[in-house]
């Protein structure tokens, strides 16, 4: 079956504002709203763009986390994905175990391709993609803002410094999606009533032979430099006047 | 002692001038010796470049036709083979160095820092989270080896060597992949200053409405000798192209001036201007968040006025 592997992450929502704890032993996320991930929902919709057109036949969504990321996976069965598994862990997941273990889903699941979000918005990381590829020996098409499906071949379009940069690339592949890829669908009510009796499996990450492991210790969170607050000018001429006295125009 | 290998990125001949960042980046490393590899199918003009920068003591050069192109699934394998000699490896976070490193990592089964701001030893390094709301502090076992990326807004660029380093041109066993193939590049092109790298930057947001409306903001920057961004709702739109987008998923840049013309001021968005040395906003709304950051701020519609800030900028007195 032609398969297609995308991951969801929860993260704290990008329209939080977050805040370090005082005492700088990590962000406050208490309360907080949790989503799946931006890139996440991107490459999803990515997914069953392919599988609408008839060029794949089953969209899987893993989630690897704590007991709570149950509710982003059902977010993506809603949204459409086929079934889910859920790596159950309350381990700090870096993106090195995140790419061992979704490595390990790939061979069991035999995929076509693996659409992996470019960045979590929480870790900023953007290398669970490229680690996935390095380790199963496959293509990466990273950043992509365009997907076109040829056989056993794909035609990617990625979003670079300097403009954008096709690759072609033999499947089975990893592609991480960014902004411009689609926009996701939202999702409808009768769906989330639907996406309750679609299969979720759990499983931990024994069960796939990796044991997470934290090689970069947090050692303390600090607040980002704050700017200091400047001076509103009236008009344009007093503007151009505090820059001429700066040298900067 | 710690060994630190910086990929020297390149494009049409010249060494992409972030690199000179990373090597001061790694000169944190107290007593480090800093080598630079460069990947190409003709690499003599970048090793002679890389060769001058302050600090770097040996340049190696990797020489291989698909390089004409170089692509992370054939420099990967190649970088990670070289890499054993070395206790860090380093690369810019450029969408070269976001896409190559991680594939580096895991060939090597190290871990990787992103957008490192300060390599504070060889085992210690801060970098941003959470659109660079919080900046965390993180520590590797001493004797890991290493792999990150440089936020090369964080850095000022090494300077001059007194005499340029040794170049050293290896032949490397690693077997190259042949599944992955470049087929095009195309960039909007211009002759206006490169935007990562631009001291003067003006951008413009949702508010400019359309690519035509797009040219009062090139004509300004033409006028000032400015790098023209966007906000990533610009981009979207259509007004601006993709390589113009500052933030979070964009460029992250640390001009001597930044105009913001139309910008709110999402997270996003600010966390790629923080390290400005000035921020300009221009807004209509004096409840915009991009006021919080603003240096110098004005209340205005942005079509009266750029024109008139570009006619009194190019008067004399
Ligand atoms: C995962 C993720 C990543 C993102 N990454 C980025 C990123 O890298 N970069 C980025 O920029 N955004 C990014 N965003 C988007 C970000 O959240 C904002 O949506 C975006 O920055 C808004 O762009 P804007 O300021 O142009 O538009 P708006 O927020 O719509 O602001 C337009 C502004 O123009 C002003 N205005 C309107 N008319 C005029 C006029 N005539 N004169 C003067 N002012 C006027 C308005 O008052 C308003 O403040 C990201 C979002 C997500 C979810
Ligand atoms: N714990 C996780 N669960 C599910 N997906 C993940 C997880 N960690 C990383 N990913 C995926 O990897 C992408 C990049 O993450 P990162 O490398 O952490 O920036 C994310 O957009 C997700 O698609």
């Amino acid at each position: 079956m032609k398969r297609i592997l995308v991951s969801i992450k929860r993260v704290v929502d990008y329209n939080v504002r977050i805040r370090v704890k005082p005492d700088g032993t990590g962000v406050i996320t208490d309360g907080v709203k949790m989503s799946v991930n931006p890139f996440d929902e991107i490459a999803l919709e990515e997914a069953l763009r392919i599988k609408e057109k008839g060029l794949a036949e089953e969209v899987v969504a893993v989630s690897i986390g704590p007991a709570d990321c149950q509710q982003q996976l059902r977010t993506a069965l809603a949204m459409g994905a086929d079934r889910a598994v859920h790596v159950q862990t309350d381990a700090i997941i870096e993106p090195g175990t995140a790419a061992r273990l979704m490595h390990k889903l790939a061979e069991r699941e035999q995929v076509m391709l693996a659409i992996v979000g470019k960045q979590a918005i929480d870790d900023d990381c953007n290398q669970t993609g490229q680690m996935l590829a390095a380790l199963w020996g496959r293509p990466q098409a990273t950043f992509a803002s365009k997907v076109e499906i040829n056989g056993d071949q794909a035609l990617v379009t990625r979003e670079v410094d300097a403009g954008l940069e096709t690759l072609e690339i033999d499947l089975p592949a990893v592609i991480t999606a960014d902004l411009r890829l689609n926009e996701p669908r939202y999702v409808k009510l009768p769906d989330i009533m639907k996406a309750k009796k679609k299969p979720l499996e759990t499983i931990d990450p024994a069960a796939l032979g990796v044991t997470p492991v934290e090689r970069l210790k947090a050692v303390k969170f600090d607040p980002p430099a704050q700017r200091s607050k400047g001076v509103m000018v009236k008009d344009v001429q007093e503007l151009v006047t505090a820059l001429r006295g700066k040298g900067l125009v | 002692m710690s060994k630190i290998l910086i990929v020297a990125e390149h494009a049409g001949g010249k060494l992409n001038p972030v690199i000179a960042k990373c090597v001061h980046c790694a000169t944190g490393i107290a007593g480090a010796e800093i080598h630079l590899a460069v990947f190409a199918a003709d690499a003599a003009a970048v090793a002679a470049q890389a060769a001058q920068i302050a600090g770097v003591t040996k340049v190696v050069t990797v020489t291989h036709a698909v390089h004409a192109n170089p692509l992370a699934a054939t420099v990967a394998p190649q970088l990670a083979e070289l890499a054993q000699g070395y206790s860090h490896i380093f690369g810019p976070s450029t969408t070269f160095g976001k896409d190559l490193m991680p594939r580096v990592a895991a060939l090597l089964d190290a871990p990787q820092a992103s957008d490192i701001m300060a390599a504070e030893s060889a085992t210690r390094f801060k970098r941003p989270i959470y659109a660079g709301n919080a900046i965390i502090t993180v520590e590797v076992e001493a004797g890991t080896r290493v792999v990150a990326t440089v936020r090369t807004a964080s850095f000022e660029a090494a300077g001059a060597a007194a005499s340029p380093a040794p170049i050293e041109a290896v032949s490397l066993s690693a077997a190259l992949p042949t599944h992955t193939r470049f087929v095009s590049v195309t960039s909007a092109r211009s002759d206006r200053p490169d935007l990562q790298t631009a001291k003067k930057v003006v951008s413009g947001g949702r508010a400019l409405a359309s690519t035509d409306n797009f040219k009062i903001l090139y004509s300004l920057a033409d006028k000032m000798g400015a790098a023209v961004g966007a906000s990533r709702a610009a981009v979207d739109a259509g007004y601006a192209a993709n390589d113009m987008q500052v933030g979070q998923t964009g460029k992250i840049i640390a001009p001597d001036i930044y105009l913001a013309c139309g910008i709110s001021g999402a997270i996003q968005h600010l966390t790629g201007i923080k390290d400005a040395r000035t921020i300009v906003a221009i807004n209509k709304d004096p409840e915009a968040p991009i006021f919080e950051v603003a240096d110098y701020g004005l209340v205005g519609d942005l079509f009266q006025v750029v024109p008139e800030f570009e006619k009194l900028i190019s008067s004399d007195s």
